[in-house]
């Protein structure tokens, strides 16, 4: 891509796309060349080169979550092996802020692709349920920032979280009932209410960036 | 004395208080006259001597906390009062007729506030208390914002209000006054900023949104800084003389305004660390921890004054930056401690300013009137803040992800209170350097007033009309917790991939410093493990668990709920700490671990229970603790300075004591009230008899704590038909009583008991201390022997009762014991397929959609839901 993804009309179709602005892709662009060492893709190794990323827990889940497909848009499972610039925008595009601009039913929609996009980062098989098992995996790496919680303790808030989960999405049970997973709807449920506007987006695609180099 | 008649019933009891106040000096004084007094007359011993010149200063301040402490009681007589005027409008009020006539009787306002008292007593506990139980993360998320607006906006406020003061002055509408340009502005700077105790006053009663709230607050604590820095820069320059103002003064006065703000603040970070230092080592002074908080900080407030920086900010910070590791450092009792006193001594504090402010405005010297300046003060201040708010949310808008509305902004504006801290500055002006003093001070009461009480007053209602988003208590959620947690990795992994420094990143790294290093400097090595915010949300579930099983046992009231094996999730390990100790949690854990392995991997079943086994001592052992009550002299007999520890006990026993004592009378007032609400009894029949089912398939876990509560519960059923009216008196009785009727169910535990196996070798005598019943059932056969002390120790036992007792508990003990071992048998084919729903199904039965509030009222229901134990038999069989 290199150069020739900073002509205008591209740029313009990408503003189009994922509605960052065009100064924000260039910023962007520069990031995703240094990145990727000037190749027109990223692969899953590149990431490994952010040295910040190393402390972060749920490192392997995030940096998943930019090759599945889901996200990407391009299929109901499975994992891409190399993303372009394209790819790297969209993924990067769930974390926009809210518009003050977007009517209710924009924001509703906008709400609903941020927690999709949380959704198949626990959902890891692609089921469309977050399983207790998945579930207790998030919990653990979660928690593993933190040397003195133990593995128990983890899978008995994960399972603590799923009854809450339960309770809430389905109430009172009947006796042979089984309570499989999180569906998404299910997942939207457990999000009513909550403020989701201070939590799933980043200033940062607003304004200029500060410090690019690594 | 006309007043009198207006006054409210809490006032009765001021009047004495105060005409005694008023009195004792002239009575002191006309008895030393006549006859020279005691001491003077060296006639011979004297048996009773009358000093009160020797009281005199601590008595006087005594009284008058003592006097502002009952009006507090007194507003509170009439709720429909203090529910529309808020407190600090009140205690003003009060102030004004008491100084009023205090002033009638002596014509001298002996009392006023005096910035000494103000600076170095009352306002360090308010601050400090603000500090440390300030939100963190909404305060340095919204960091930015609120720095914009204490500094930017406090110096804007000062400049306009004192320009425009002196344009107005200049064109003579004040007519003749002393005053020039710098006094002006000295007036602009001490009134300009926004009053944290008097902030704290009215929001505290408001309950605006969280984020509007720590704007408001954060400003007004943090404006400190300029509010010095102006006052003593402008102070200086008048007494210099306005033309001898150079421009390097200027310069230093804003160099001097980084040097206050951040040396204040590095002052508190640094006595934050070492108090936090101090918390780790106090282990073996627990008596005294508490106080290390308080002196340390004050300590900060003390320095940083004495550096002459800025010390609101100096023990802000302190308190911001210690919540941390002190709280996790210190132990439950303590921090309790700490919270309590921390509370009284800020809203004692709170009350002797505000009433003083009354008082102090009842002294005709200082009172010196100009409409025009008055009221353009007013106006000034009011139309510059709202125009100051209004700029700065419009820069800050273009950056805050949250934006800040026009309601927001409405009542930002109008939050602008002015208070104490600007009367006390301006009483310190030096008369003879301002010559305008008085007026100034006068102008400034009258903008206290106007701010605490009307718009005290009107904010509420405007808050209301406004629609304001207000501040909603949720219940923590762990998947909120949960989720919270993710997204804030996942934003900082994000600003990591797309190489910028945002919010988050600085977050994410700090808290990577934090528990690398900090954490492991400043706290206990014991803490570190339990300082997770999940944990904490976990525990506290874990503990409304706890809290909703016991209603729901009592509620109940029969066999059936305590024999459901999903009573495998223990009520008895949370109850003690609220806060995740060590040991608390890992027994917890092991339960909970044993709840959910148990039913995913069979093989690992027996093992499991082998080391359940262990904790099973301990958790019998904190049963029987809890369940007990011991005698009286247990607690008395002994004095000691330094040791507390027999009160541990003594706090969750009276815990779990009042609560059941509370439902108790609550069910027994529906019994007799004969509320009958038929349609609910139905339904939660339905949904008993629903779970039981459920419940049955389960595998039980923990046989030997289901006896205790199901004593228990028979107990209560018993004893609410039988003596309801003796409830209020328990507390007498029951103490004495306990150890008496615990032996007696001890004994026909053991004799009643079908199998024999309950405790049956063990040597039981007609009396045992606590103990021996506790070894005793400590070693009776494991898994089939019940403690029986412990339920019954717990409730008030008048010495009717063991004879209804007798029979019933034990066979059912026997009983459930036999299903049990039945059960056990079964669970291998349930396990597998019952994992998700028994994880499920124990927690919609534990917290059935409704907590604590609606469990109070489940409890009510009481008499309509028993069922006959039997009940549960017939239902069982099948499976």
């Amino acid at each position: 891509m290199g150069a020739a993804q900073s002509t205008s009309e591209e740029v313009r179709e990408l503003v189009g796309k994922t509605g960052f602005s065009s100064d924000q892709i260039e910023q962007l662009h520069r990031r995703f060349k240094q990145l990727s060492g000037d190749q027109p893709t990223i692969r899953k190794e590149h990431f490994n080169n952010v040295p910040d990323l190393e402390l972060n827990p749920i490192r392997s889940k995030i940096v998943r979550a930019f090759f599945d497909n889901r996200n990407l848009r391009k299929g109901p499972s499975g994992l891409a092996d190399e993303i372009n610039f394209e790819d790297f925008l969209t993924i990067m595009a769930y974390f926009q802020p809210i518009d003050v601009t977007m009517d209710e039913e924009q924001v509703q929609l906008c709400r609903k692709e941020k927690l999709r996009f949380l959704f198949h980062m626990y959902d890891s098989d692609s089921d469309g349920r977050i399983t207790l098992e998945e579930y207790r995996n998030v919990v653990e790496e979660l928690l593993s920032g933190n040397p003195h919680i133990e593995k128990e303790s983890a899978r008995s808030i994960a399972d603590g979280a799923m009854m809450e989960a339960a309770s809430v999405c389905v109430g009172q049970m009947e006796p042979d009932q089984v309570y499989e997973g999180i569906t998404f709807d299910d997942f939207l449920k457990i999000w009513q209410g909550i403020d989701i506007e201070t939590k799933m987006h980043i200033r940062f695609l607003n304004m200029e960036t500060m410090a690019l180099c690594h | 004395m006309s007043r009198r008649g207006a006054l409210g019933p809490g006032w009765g009891l001021l009047l004495p208080l105060l005409l005694a106040l008023g009195e004792l000096p002239q009575v002191a004084g006309v008895e030393e006259e006549p006859g020279g007094g005691g001491h003077q007359d060296s006639e011979g011993f004297q048996v009773v001597t009358f000093k009160w010149d020797h009281v005199q200063d601590p008595y006087i301040i005594a009284l008058w906390i003592l006097v502002a402490s009952v009006a507090k009681i007194g507003f509170h007589l009439s709720h429909k009062v203090t529910s529309v005027v808020p407190e600090s409008a009140l205690l003003i009020v009060v102030g004004l007729v008491l100084g009023g006539i205090v002033w009638a009787a002596e014509h001298i306002a002996s009392f006023t506030l005096t910035p000494t008292v103000f600076f170095f007593y009352l306002l360090p506990p308010i601050v400090l208390d603000a500090g440390y139980f300030m939100p963190n993360r909404l305060f340095f998320g919204n960091l930015g914002t609120i720095l914009l607006y204490a500094v930017i906006g406090t110096v804007w406020n000062a400049a306009t209000t004192g320009l425009s003061l002196y344009g107005v002055f200049l064109s003579g509408l004040m007519g003749e006054l002393k005053t020039g340009l710098l006094d002006f502005l000295l007036f602009g700077s001490l009134i300009a900023a926004v009053d944290p105790v008097a902030v704290l006053a009215v929001f505290e009663e408001v309950h605006v949104n969280e984020v509007l709230f720590i704007i408001v607050f954060g400003e007004s604590l943090l404006n400190d800084a300029v509010t010095v820095v102006l006052y003593t820069v402008f102070e200086s320059f008048v007494t210099l003389g306005g033309d001898k103002v150079t421009g390097v003064d200027c310069v230093k006065g804003i160099v001097s305004f980084f040097v206050v703000s951040l040396g204040g603040t590095l002052v508190g970070v640094v006595f934050a660390f070492l108090l936090s230092l101090v918390t780790r080592f106090t282990k073996h002074v627990r008596i005294i921890e508490p106080g290390f908080v308080f002196v340390i900080s004050y300590l900060s407030y003390l320095t940083s004054e004495m550096l002459s920086l800025s010390a609101i900010l100096a023990i802000t910070f302190c308190g911001i930056c210690c919540q941390k590791y002190v709280k996790a450092n210190i132990s439950e009792q303590s921090a309790t401690t700490v919270r309590y006193t921390m509370k009284m001594l800020a809203s004692g504090a709170e009350t002797i300013i505000f009433m003083f402010l009354g008082i102090s405005a009842v002294n005709p010297a200082i009172w010196e009137w100009n409409t025009a300046f008055v009221l353009l003060t007013l106006v000034f201040i009011s139309v510059y803040r709202a125009i100051g708010v209004v700029l700065q949310t419009w820069i800050l808008n273009r950056y805050r992800m949250v934006q800040l509305e026009i309601i927001d902004q409405v009542v930002m504006s109008y939050g602008g209170l002015r208070g104490a801290v600007a009367f006390a500055l301006v009483v310190l002006l030096d008369e003879d350097k301002v010559k305008e003093k008085n007026l100034f001070v006068s102008t400034t009461i009258i903008v206290i007033y106007f701010t605490v009480i009307f718009q005290g007053l009107t904010i509420k209602p405007l808050v209301q009309w406004l629609k304001v988003k207000r501040s909603e208590h949720r219940e923590p959620k762990l998947n909120e917790k949960l989720h919270g947690r993710a997204f804030d990795h996942i934003l900082s992994a994000i600003e990591d991939i797309s190489g910028q420094i945002g919010h988050n990143y600085l977050r994410d790294k700090w808290s990577n410093f934090d528990r690398k290093f900090l954490s492991k400097i400043l706290m206990r090595r014991s803490a570190q493990k339990s300082r997770d915010r999940i944990l904490n949300v976990f525990h506290e579930l874990n503990l409304k668990d706890a809290i909703s099983y016991v209603a729901e046992g009592e509620r109940r009231g029969s066999l059936a709920f305590i024999r459901s094996p999903s009573t495998d999730n223990m009520v008895n390990v949370d109850f003690s700490t609220p806060r995740p100790s060590t040991v608390e949690a890992s027994v917890s854990y092991l339960l909970r671990e044993n709840v959910s392995a148990v039913c995913l991997d069979m093989q690992s079943l027996e093992q499991r229970r082998r080391s359940i086994r262990d904790t099973e001592d301990m958790v019998t052992h904190h049963t029987l603790q809890q369940y007990l009550y011991k005698p009286r002299q247990e607690y008395k007999h002994l004095y000691s300075r330094h040791e507390l520890t027999q009160d541990e006990d003594e706090k969750q026993d009276k815990e779990i004591f009042h609560r059941t004592m509370r439902k108790r009378l609550e069910s027994f007032k529906s019994t007799k009230l004969g509320i009958n609400q038929n349609k609910k009894a139905v339904k939660l029949y339905k949904r008993e008899r629903a779970q039981k089912r459920r419940n049955s398939s389960i595998p039980n876990g923990k046989l030997p704590m289901e006896s205790p509560i199901h004593n228990f519960t028979i107990k209560e059923k018993d004893l609410e038909l039988s003596d309801p009216e003796e409830n209020p008196n328990y507390d007498a009785e029951e103490m004495s009583g306990g150890i008496e009727f615990l032996a007696n169910v001890t004994r026909d535990t053991a004799t009643d008991s079908p199998s024999g196996d309950t405790g049956s070798d063990v040597p039981l005598t007609g009396r045992m201390s606590p103990r021996e019943v506790l070894q005793a059932t400590e070693k009776s056969p494991r898994p089939l022997a019940p403690p029986p002390a412990p339920p019954t120790a717990q409730n008030p036992a008048p010495a009717a009762l063991p004879d209804e007792l007798g029979a019933g508990p034990t066979s059912e003990a026997g009983s459930a014991s036999g299903t049990w071992l039945e059960r056990r048998g079964l669970q291998g084919a349930h396990a597998r397929s019952a994992a998700a729903r028994r994880v499920h199904s124990r927690r919609s039965f534990q917290r059935p959609r409704a907590r604590r509030p609606a469990l109070l009222k489940l409890a009510s229901l009481q008499p309509s839901c028993h069922e006959p134990p039997h009940g549960l038999e017939q239902e069982e069989t099948p499976l």
